[in-house]
């Protein structure tokens, strides 16, 4: 399979460049924030990327779903991303839907996300740094399980209808599925620097039925890490959006501003800056593409090739807002000025599913250094 | 495709096994193994010349050019099986030549047929060794302030001037040349010559380098005659050849990011001076952590490879893309062997023991400083992407 986006994938990113730049521009968050919207993003707008499919993108056909793959998320992600759009469709879209795929539960909540009526949170990290240990417990009670410890950092948690959860249990990890209004759990959310807003979870000893599980009792690991692999590559393209978003405005405002009677990107130190700037997301882009092509293959790399494109787009983003500040000038520290929210974003998004350090560590210790 | 894929993948494996001699598939110790053909080649093991001649036989040393020039014949998709296959077995590659990788491209589409049927079946079997007179001694990133002149004589050009960085000057036997031909425009005044390094007032004195080695001359031309019909393309219009020529040669550079074999030499290479922790990882938690990052960006680099090469066939590449895999590539190659050296401490010092090959480790180390100057700078590079692909004002 070549490199590079099918027609048929070219004109999905086409219609979906269009909408969200129609619909959820930079000024659309803007105006949330500015408002102090307790959600953290449109509901209404969260129907209309229902009434495109864009919702059941990774749902099979069969369940209502366009049955589409990760490749076809990431185009859809990467617009979100450019337009710093609140959406839950990283968290809704991708990892729930890949949590549930194939488990009794798609049944029952696949209607909704297809709909846009349904957003679900993904409550995996239960420290300020994610690592991929699961220290919450759900014990055996009665039919079912009491779950005791604590989730941080799940976005839109406050206000999803369903949260997945990952907990450990007597013979290894499960995944559960549970409504946010169960009772006995604690929901705080916290406004991010990004002005978005995730969750604490604590649960103290809630009560959940036996069929709140997805899949079996301790077989968690595989939809987790389906559904980890899913965030991860998901949240790379989301970040390849925010990086050349904000190389974009960069490079347009190198055209435009004047200095010293000229317009500043004619000088050869920031058009080198500019260029070693484009060569990394460039580089950043194709590591993208091949985790998503690997993913949707089933290929065994995958999982490789998913930690290089989180780390790569996690370093290529970072320098893009950096470089997009300093190029800018004090009008970019700015508040009135966008280029700073890319620079916020950019850092929840890095952080989200394992920063470019835990990627790192995870390539050397599959390579078994 | 003239059989079915897997047809010509089993026909391939077995002619490979049956021809590629077991020493040719043995990693290359140092430069002295790679192979470049020419009239009075040299070989470190006759195999190398075994290995050499049955490829070139075949017109697989140049699969994807067409029969009649001395090629394979094989279609992109035959080239691909080709070497995988040779990959699989490890085989060496059987002749590397700058008449493969840059002239060949050049000639195939601005030669003549007489042009192409003289040079390009001999580039193929190994015959004659190129080398490239480019860079002079007032002209090296601005190229085009090249002065040496080629006079038009009626029936020949008397070509007078200096050339440098003309790498292995002194082992070709032919040159592919550029001169001017017009002193009142500068671009539109250089033409693309061809001719034989055994002509009359040719000479070449090699540079020594920080690596020890003298790869580079000094090329020097004294009232050189080359016949009219060694011109490549249209007169005055040569600086047309050397940048398709430099897109190539810029090509290939830039696969030399993707040179060994990634974190894994290096990983090798640091466990055995430094050793692992009880947790059995390297015991320098912080060169571990320079590998780690430089294998993210060697991974993401070999995908952006491949997909350079897929919209290269497609011919949905951008025109400057060339650019940007040689600026990365090469500062991508300069960082591994930056780590290849802090990874090997003092052993990687050693100059001259024949435990450490005659220091292959740090004059690979040295010979790297090169890649993000030859073949234009890695700032020209930057210059190029501003420019052409980001479109920033002059």
């Amino acid at each position: 399979m070549p490199l590079y986006l099918t027609d048929e994938q070219a004109m999905l990113r086409d219609t979906a460049r269009d909408f969200v730049a129609e619909h959820a521009p930079v000024s659309h968050m803007r105006a949330l924030r500015d408002a102090g919207d307790s959600t953290g993003f449109s509901r209404g707008l969260w129907r209309q990327f229902a009434e495109l499919g864009l919702t059941g993108i990774l749902i099979p056909e069969a369940q209502g779903g366009l049955g589409l793959g990760h490749v076809e998320a990431g185009v859809v992600l990467e617009e979100i991303g450019r337009n710093l759009s609140p959406s839950p469709f990283l968290a809704t879209a991708v990892g729930a839907v890949e949590a549930l795929k194939g488990s009794a539960h798609a049944d029952r909540w696949f209607p909704g996300i297809v709909a846009g009526e349904t957003v679900a949170a993904l409550a995996i990290d239960e420290g300020a740094k994610h690592n991929g240990r699961i220290a919450m417990r759900a014990e055996r009670s009665g039919n079912g399980f009491r779950l005791s410890g604590t989730k941080q950092f799940v976005a839109h948690g406050h206000v999803a209808d369903l949260l997945i959860v990952a907990a450990r249990t007597e013979g290894g990890t499960t995944l559960f599925a549970l409504p946010r209004d169960t009772a006995g759990l604690t929901v705080t959310p916290e406004r991010l620097a990004d002005a978005g807003i995730a969750a604490r979870l604590t649960f103290d000893g809630v009560e959940v039925d036996a069929d709140a599980v997805i899949g079996e009792v301790d077989r968690g690991d595989a939809p987790l890490a389906r559904m980890l692999a899913g965030g991860r590559v998901g949240a790379s393209a989301e970040l390849l959006g925010v990086g050349g978003g904000a190389m974009d405005r960069t490079v347009s405002y190198l055209k435009e501003r004047k200095q010293f009677g000229q317009p500043i990107g004619s000088f050869q130190a920031l058009q080198h800056r500019a260029a070693h700037l484009y060569s990394e997301m460039e580089v950043a882009r194709a590591a993208v593409l091949k985790a998503q092509q690997l993913l949707d293959a089933g290929d065994p790399g995958a999982t490789d090739a998913v930690s290089v494109a989180k780390a790569m787009t996690s370093l290529a983003t970072t320098l893009a807002v950096q470089e997009g500040i300093q190029m800018h000038g004090g009008i970019g520290m700015t508040d009135e000025y966008d280029i700073g929210f890319y620079m916020k974003r950019a850092r929840v998004l890095a952080e989200l599913f394992g920063d470019a350090n835990f990627h790192a560590d995870a390539l050397a210790r599959a390579a078994g250094y | 495709m003239a059989e079915d894929p897997e047809t010509f993948r089993t026909e391939t494996r077995s002619w490979l096994e049956a021809n590629c001699p077991p020493a040719m598939r043995e990693p290359m110790r140092s430069d002295k193994d790679a192979t470049w053909g020419g009239r009075n080649p040299s070989f470190a093991h006759p195999d190398q010349k075994v290995w050499m001649d049955r490829m070139g036989a075949r017109g697989w040393t140049v699969p994807d050019w067409p029969r009649e020039y001395g090629g394979g014949g094989l279609s992109a998709a035959e080239t691909k099986i080709l070497r995988e296959e040779m990959a699989r077995l490890r085989c060496r590659n059987p002749l590397n030549s700058f008449g493969i990788s840059m002239l060949g491209p050049a000639l195939l589409k601005y030669g003549t047929e007489a042009q192409k049927l003289e040079h390009l079946p001999k580039i193929a079997r190994g015959e004659i060794r190129w080398c490239q007179g480019y860079s002079e001694p007032n002209a090296g990133s601005d190229l085009a302030g090249l002065q040496t002149s080629a006079e038009d004589m009626g029936d020949h050009f008397l070509v007078n001037g200096q050339k440098v960085w003309t790498s292995y000057a002194d082992e070709a036997d032919w040159i592919f040349c550029l001169v001017r031909t017009d002193r009142t425009t500068k671009q539109g005044g250089i033409s693309f010559l061809l001719f034989d390094m055994a002509s009359e007032g040719v000479s070449t004195k090699p540079i020594l380098l920080i690596s020890g080695y003298s790869p580079f001359c000094e090329t020097f031309f004294d009232n050189v005659k080359v016949p009219k019909a060694n011109l490549l393309g249209d007169l005055n219009k040569g600086w047309d050849v050397a940048k398709y020529l430099l897109g190539h040669e810029r090509e290939m550079i830039s696969g030399m990011g993707l040179g060994g074999s990634g974190g894994n030499a290096l990983v090798e290479g640091a466990l055995r001076t430094i050793g692992a922790d009880e947790g059995g990882r390297l015991a320098d938690p912080l060169l571990r952590a320079q590998i780690a990052l430089f294998e993210v960006r060697a991974r993401a680099f070999a995908a952006m490879s491949e997909r350079f090469i897929d919209e290269l066939k497609a011919g949905r590449a951008h025109p400057a893309q060339p650019s940007m895999m040689k600026y990365y590539g090469t500062e991508l190659n300069k960082t591994r062997h930056e780590l290849v050296m802090a990874a090997g401490g003092s052993d990687a010092l050693e100059w001259e023991s024949e435990a450490s090959n005659h220091g292959a480790t740090p004059r690979a180390w040295l010979r790297t400083k090169a890649n993000s100057i030859e073949g234009g700078t890695s700032e020209i590079q930057l210059n190029i992407i501003a420019k052409r692909i980001l479109e920033l004002p002059s």
